[in-house]
């Protein structure tokens, strides 16, 4: 029963981490909230019920195999849908939290009512790939093969993204202006340019972590706001602007919020967790890991 | 400039509004004044003080559900009220016991919204949790407490919430001069928590609460302690919240965990930053105005207002910040602009 619980509050953790590593990137680095983050991952999902159904009418012999091409568009699609919201929208709310809190409030509403218009209300089903139908016996649990996967998915995502931003140029300088904007400005980056992409990169993700989703059950346009919440809570544990923190607070609160309900009741887990959430405050305000920085606003 | 005038003439319109409305509009306005004593609440703390709270919609709940608890009781005439017979229940809960009376349950609704928030509040602004952080905290405290109330039926009606209630003091709640009176009760608390919020805003503490919104450091290192008064005003404004359920429950006389869940609690933002924030009269005036209009449009075009109401924030938020209060007030300077300009002019014409 106990590694059963521990590799269920891992997969929640690791769609946790999906979900928030994009919030942490656009809030450690142009100070917004995104509260679109949640429909962007919706998108991601909606993306793969379409490819899914694609595959289903048009190429039925390899049915199996819209996943892999799923994977990459819901990233694709979503990572577009995100650089136009930069683009539009959020570049004029730099360091304005609480007002693009709201702006991106108003988005998310009009994406959650589009995808009702388009898909209607009613939560729709995506098929799994049968080739992830099953799942391994070890230790006495089993493990289904569809966790096992995303879990991976998640760990090899988190792997070139950590890759991607310490040794690459582009991932450097998101770096940069994220510790001193008017520094890495002044040495040449062109601040506007990393901000587009690195928000297309964490709306990108998103649309990942809604592509994995359709594994786990039915998706609808509501989707996004079941897990925003939470993603925040992440970020808010782990910390702003270091990946390892939010990694941390993601499996963290996987695990809590997993063994927490197994005791009591999904209910009464809300509550402890979130209790626990403000106690662990009371210790360390400004979560896991932070930029250490002398400035005092 | 003395806008004194405007204020009487103001509620002198709401406390006649029984004369010229009929019934129907007349307890829809009731439910508005509700929802106004709410976003003078949200002026207060987001507009004066710069606090975003994401979670007005729990305190607006949890002073709907203790009144509803007594309406309920009253309504069950001494036996189990019903839904909690169907989910087998035997007995009242502790309590719920104490809500049979009418004033415990009045108190309750203003004092428990307000240790919420007081406790919520000084846990975070005490380790300087502030901005964002802040605001999804409360966020979270939205979801906490609607899982905790659909979860726990057997005790607070679940999905359904509380309904059914019958009189109040022995009142009718069905009579139209049990409404009329509950709308003039509900005008005069609003009046009177404009009065009392616009004499805190105008004096000392209000200019307390402005610079804490501008330079909180600076406030502190001047000497005040930010915490105190920031958890201050956010229990005040959970305490409106709370009154202005006790008195939407009762002309409403329907309380669920939808109405407090995280989009009408978002949505009482929207009502103070349409109107202006910085405005208390314009807070009102919001509330009235985005309430009649989703009244009007949810129920002639329901797929619609979703898109309305997200558009109307990305507006707000990029084009109008200072709401329909910042509207009145440029075009009163430009008045005055100009007839000083005239003045001027008439002036050279005569020298």
């Amino acid at each position: 029963m106990f590694i059963d619980q521990l590799f269920n509050g891992l997969s929640v953790g690791s769609i946790l981490l999906l979900i928030a590593i994009g919030l942490a990137i656009t809030f450690g680095l142009m100070g917004v909230i995104n509260m679109a983050h949640g429909e962007l991952m919706m998108v991601g999902a909606y993306t793969t019920y379409v490819i899914q159904q694609l595959f289903a009418q048009y190429a039925p012999q390899s049915a199996g195999m819209y996943f892999v091409i799923a994977v990459p568009s819901s990233f694709l699609i979503a990572a577009l849908l995100g650089w136009g919201l930069e683009k539009s929208l959020i570049r004029h709310l730099y360091r304005r939290p609480l007002d693009s809190l709201l702006a991106t409030w108003g988005v998310s509403l009009i994406l959650q009512q589009t995808a009702r218009l388009i898909f209607g209300a009613p939560n729709v089903a995506v098929v799994p790939p049968s080739w992830l139908d099953g799942g391994i016996r070890l230790f006495g649990a089993v493990f289904p093969y569809k966790r096992l996967f995303i879990l991976c998915l998640v760990l090899v995502i988190v792997f070139f993204l950590y890759m991607y931003l310490t040794k690459t140029r582009a991932g450097r300088r998101i770096q940069a202006v994220t510790m001193n904007r008017p520094m890495a400005a002044c040495l040449g980056i062109a601040t506007p340019k990393v901000d587009a992409y690195s928000f297309a990169i964490g709306s990108g993700l998103a649309g990942v972590a809604g592509c994995a989703l359709t594994l786990l059950g039915p998706i609808g346009p509501t989707i996004g706001t079941y897990y925003i919440v939470d993603a925040f809570m992440v970020v808010i544990l782990g910390g702003v602007g270091k990946l390892a923190g939010t990694l941390l607070g993601a499996f963290g609160l996987g695990l809590i919020s997993t063994f927490v309900e197994y005791s009591t009741s999904a209910t009464i887990a809300k509550v402890i967790v979130f209790v626990l959430i403000i106690a662990f405050l009371q210790w360390k305000p400004s979560g896991l890991l932070s930029l250490r920085t002398r400035s005092l606003d | 400039m003395n806008k004194r005038w405007e204020y009487w003439l103001f509620f002198a319109a709401l406390f006649l509004a029984p004369f010229y409305l009929t019934e129907f509009r007349l307890s829809l306005l009731g439910k508005f004044l509700c929802f106004a004593i709410v976003a003078v609440g949200i002026s207060l703390i987001w507009g004066y003080t710069g606090i975003l709270s994401l979670g007005h919609g729990v305190y607006f709940g949890l002073g709907a559900y203790c009144m509803a608890m007594y309406l309920k009781l009253e309504a069950s005439r001494g036996h189990l009220p019903d839904f909690m017979e169907w989910s087998g229940v035997r007995e009242l809960p502790w309590f719920w016991k104490p809500f049979a009376h009418p004033i415990v349950a009045i108190i309750a609704a203003i004092v428990l919204p307000t240790l919420l928030a007081a406790l919520l509040s000084y846990l975070t602004f005490k380790n300087r949790i502030q901005g964002v952080y802040f605001s999804l905290l409360s966020q979270a405290v939205v979801v906490v407490f609607v899982t905790l109330f659909i979860g726990k039926q057997e005790w607070t009606g679940g999905t359904n919430g509380l309904t059914n209630f019958s009189t109040v003091f022995g009142f009718s709640l069905s009579s139209p001069l049990t409404q009329i009176v509950l709308y003039w009760l509900t005008a005069a608390v609003l009046a009177l928590i404009f009065v009392m919020t616009r004499r805190l805003t105008t004096g000392r503490l209000g200019k307390v609460l402005i610079a804490i919104r501008d330079a909180e450091n600076r406030v502190r290192f001047l000497g005040f302690n930010p915490t105190v008064y920031k958890v201050f005003v956010y229990s005040l404004s959970a305490a409106f919240a709370g009154v202005a359920g006790a008195l939407f429950v009762l002309q409403v006389g329907l309380i669920s965990p939808e109405m407090m869940g995280i989009i009408p609690s978002i949505e009482m933002v929207l009502w103070a930053a349409v109107g202006g924030r910085h405005s208390l009269m314009g807070a009102i005036i919001g509330a009235i105005v985005m309430n009649t209009a989703k009244s009007f449009l949810s129920e002639n075009y329901p797929d619609l207002w979703l898109l309305f109401l997200g558009a109307l924030f990305v507006v707000v938020v990029l084009f109008v910040p200072k709401g329909l209060a910042g509207i009145y007030e440029s075009l009163a300077a430009v008045r005055i602009k100009g007839k000083r300009g005239h003045e001027r002019e008439a002036r050279v014409d005569v020298s």
